[in-house]
């Protein structure tokens, strides 16, 4: 019989950047702010020996424990869908900060034409463009609408960068900090694109480039370039992360306090709204209900669906009739991209989790598709992350895979290699999509998520033509041997990938074909909220954090003026 | 070169941060930082000598967590060296203590699969599902060694740690094309689990018993553990730094 507690203004499922901001903004409005984590607290000060490959980025000591809980998989309906037994094609976090600890900084915003991606491809290309089986939707809000909470979340996070970026949308004003170093290795890019007739820019990065006090008073320390940060905390407090910002902001009010170890398994409804969650104490296994008068899932985008699915809140999606809209438009990203290998020794083991140029002129509707059989496109990027030993191990194609050659080679290349990778765009498929599994549960008796997913004929055509510009700019920077990324075939669960996962929650102008509204309050249960990358459409050519922190500062408005007025806020 | 740089004292990563002008006051960091010992870089007290000291008597001690019998962990060395053999480069992976590092982490939460998801029911699955064997990496391994074994008699009748190099290079061959016949696992797929292995081994920290003395780091231009690379991000030329372990920082 679980326990009831006391009532709260809200409750947010899950604390990283999207339970962090809601937090945030709510509890500075003076409301009672309670975050549920089912992981630990963690600070700057457990990170001081974080420069452990091995432990942090082979173990993935801040990622998810998939022995409570991980999730299903299948390339397509026929497929019998198998556990995700260990991680790999993504990284799914936990604790404190969530994903936002691990993360590497890249903070873009997407483009004005992802927000109205169905009507301005339309308007340009005719209806067929795609096939049907392509559910191409506008997001119910534009660029414009947007761009006010974009700004916001670029000033908490400190993001340094510069406004010289032809293609991307209008800016109210500029970046709160400076670009980070132009470093030797970002200049051979830069020169290359540029003599290719590109527009190179530096990395929107939440890696800063000076120290920075944001508008609530958080400081942000500056990047020392250690090369540590995807997959890991950072020791200075110079990666913006939800705990070092948004976290200590809600604390301050004295409105907020966060639940550790609080495995949400259900979201209560009664009628047309929610009267709180119940979740399990991983450490005593005991059940508790947190009443609450706003529920806000937090979470990643996969347990945000699942929570829904499992409360039996909205419709799931079925691909064979087309209807219900919860598990729909699942996307993901595609890596395009080549190596380099070069005569000259270089600091590749130095670096930040941002540091990078990027060239914007084969992304969104940038360049004309009227010829091509693929919308959208890809950042092309060039990134000095920092490369560590047990992950890099490049050879050329001639050279086998172990033994002497392989040794030699693999540590002659260590720091003689340089990638020009693209993250490419995503578009939602009708086969696409997450559901409940059948057989497989997680430790608590849950079923696991199903995941469905393929990449589809508009991801292997835009991998060439993108695989093709990025062995462009290789071959321009001087490589002696040029080695393009092979063309894709299935979507491969094993190897890593991208944690960029989208779409389950989609928002949208009408609860006919989207689970939240523009302000991500849910059709069905004015009183519940879903933030993140689950409510993104489909997935667009850069890294997602900068529109999920919009979002998340959008829905936390929405949610001060529900708690005065209530209804729906559309 | 390598010693100016191992010398960033606690001072400089104070200012360097900003943390110096008191901006962080209230966050973890200070806290964290009030007993680093600058000395740590490397400059030579009595402190850093008794540390030393003991350093040396822990590796002395290393054994066999894991493996129960000798020729398992002979045929693990010797597969391992042939994955990563010494060469004028320097050690090769039973000269950077793979082998007991390997066998260290069988013994722990990697051998026993305990932070990945293992309940049933369990099919085989299409490659691109990924493991779906009901044994533990520990039972892998464990029936891995058995099988070279079995692999190096049925070619040549000979033991594993028999044969000439030439020969281990056929057989591990052998089992990175599958066509070795393993029980409940593909002799595939423990060959990536031995490779990725010997890579972790020679690569990681060596507080986890490989990489010895550093000098997989140090064959490789990587310099582990570096608090700051703000000063020589910029350079157009390579640096070479004298590696140091995470476990410089700690107290």
């Amino acid at each position: 019989m679980a326990k009831t507690l006391e009532k709260v203004d809200v409750v947010t499922v899950g604390v990283g950047w999207s339970g962090g901001i809601i937090g945030a903004e709510c509890a500075k409005a003076g409301m009672k702010v309670l975050g549920l984590e089912r992981g630990n607290e963690r600070s700057t000060e457990d990170f001081l020996m974080v420069h452990d490959e091995f432990r942090y980025a082979i173990r993935y000591d801040l990622m998810q424990d998939l022995s409570k809980e991980t999730i299903t998989f299948r390339n397509t309906r026929k497929m019998r869908a198998l556990p995700m037994r260990h991680m790999g094609s993504f990284l799914l976090g936990e604790g404190l900060g969530g994903a936002g600890t691990h993360w590497n900084g890249m903070t873009y915003r997407f483009l004005p034409y992802d927000f109205q991606i169905k009507s301005m491809t339309e308007k340009k290309y005719g209806k067929d463009k795609l096939s049907k089986d392509y559910l191409l939707k506008d997001w119910g809000i534009t660029y414009d609408e947007l761009e006010p909470y974009f700004d916001k979340f670029e000033k908490t996070a400190g993001i340094s960068g510069e406004d010289t970026n032809p293609f991307w949308g209008k800016r109210s004003s500029d970046y709160p900090n400076p670009p980070m170093k132009k470093t030797p290795l970002l200049k051979k890019f830069e020169k290359a694109s540029n003599s290719l007739g590109y527009d190179p820019f530096m990395v929107p990065s939440a890696n800063l480039s000076q120290s920075y006090e944001n508008p609530d008073g958080e400081t942000i320390a500056a990047c020392q370039y250690c090369g540590f940060c995807e997959r890991f905390g950072c020791e200075y407090g110079a990666k913006t992360s939800p705990e070092i910002t948004v976290v200590p902001t809600a604390r301050k009010t004295g409105n907020y306090d966060v639940r550790f170890h609080a495995n949400v398994i259900e979201v209560l409804k009664q009628g047309n709204k929610v009267t709180g969650v119940k979740y399990i104490d991983r450490q005593t296994g005991e059940e508790f209900i947190q009443p609450a008068d706003v529920v806000v899932l937090t979470s990643y985008m996969m347990n945000n669906a699942k929570l829904l699915m499992v409360s039996n809140i909205g419709e799931q999606y079925n691909p064979e009739t087309g209807k219900g809209t919860l598990g729909k438009n699942y996307c993901y990203q595609i890596e395009p991209g080549t190596t380099g290998f070069f005569d000259e020794q270089m600091n590749t083991f130095m670096g930040a989790g941002s540091l990078g140029m990027t060239i914007d002129n084969f992304n969104g509707d940038n360049f004309d598709h009227s010829n091509l059989d693929f919308i959208h496109g890809a950042s092309i990027s060039l990134t000095q992350t920092g490369n560590r030993p047990i992950l890099t191990n490049p050879v050329p194609p001639d050279v086998p895979v172990w033994g002497a050659e392989f040794k030699k080679s693999s540590i002659e290349n260590f720091t003689r290699t340089l990638s020009v990778f693209g993250q490419g765009a995503s578009m939602p498929h009708k086969e696409n999509f997450m559901s409940l599994d059948p057989k497989y549960k997680d430790v608590y008796g849950v079923p696991l998520l199903q995941l469905t997913y393929n990449f589809t004929e508009q991801d292997r055509n835009l991998h060439k033509f993108i695989t093709d510009k990025t062995a462009e700019v290789m071959k321009e920077m001087g490589a002696k041997t040029v080695m393009a990324g092979n063309p894709i075939t299935d979507y491969d669960i094993v190897p890593y990938q991208s944690t960029h996962n989208t779409g389950g929650t989609i928002m949208g102008a009408n609860p006919e074909d989207s689970v939240v509204n523009n302000y991500l309050q849910h059709w069905d249960a004015e009183n519940l909220f879903v933030v993140g990358a689950g409510n993104f459409n489909h997935n667009s050519g850069y890294n997602p954090t900068g529109t999920v922190g919009a979002l998340a500062y959008r829905a936390a408005e929405g949610i001060i003026k529900y708690s005065k007025a209530g209804g729906s806020l559309v | 070169m390598a010693d100016d740089k191992k010398g960033l004292s606690r001072r400089d990563f104070l200012k360097t941060t900003g943390i110096a002008t008191g901006t962080l006051v209230g966050g973890g960091l200070i806290g964290g930082l009030v007993g680093y010992n600058a000395n740590k870089g490397g400059t030579g007290t009595l402190d850093k000598k008794k540390g030393n000291d003991e350093h040396a008597q822990a590796t002395n001690t290393r054994g066999l967590m894991f493996f129960t019998n000798q020729n398992e962990f002979n045929v693990l060395s010797q597969a391992v060296e042939r994955i990563f053999p010494k060469d004028d480069l320097g050690p090769g992976a039973i000269g950077l203590g793979v082998p007991f590092f390997i066998d260290n982490q069988l013994a722990g939460n990697y051998g026993s699969n305990a932070k990945e998801y293992m309940q049933g029911p369990f099919f085989a699955g299409e490659s691109t599902q990924g493991y779906q064997s009901k044994l533990t990496r520990a039972e892998i391994f464990k029936q891995g060694m058995a099988s070279l074994d079995s692999e190096a008699q049925k070619r040549f009748d000979k033991r594993f740690v028999e044969i000439d190099g030439g020969q281990m290079d056929e057989v591990l061959t052998a089992f990175q094309k599958n066509e070795v016949n393993m029980i409940g696992v593909s002799s595939e797929f423990f060959f990536k689990l031995l490779r990725t292995a010997t890579l972790e081994g020679a690569y990681a920290d060596p507080i986890y018993n490989g990489n010895i003395n550093m000098d997989g780091w140090r064959m490789k231009g990587f310099p582990g553990h570096q608090m700051s690379y703000i000063n020589e991000i910029e350079s157009e030329k390579f640096v070479k730094i004298e590696p140091k372990s995470v476990s410089s920082m700690e107290h």
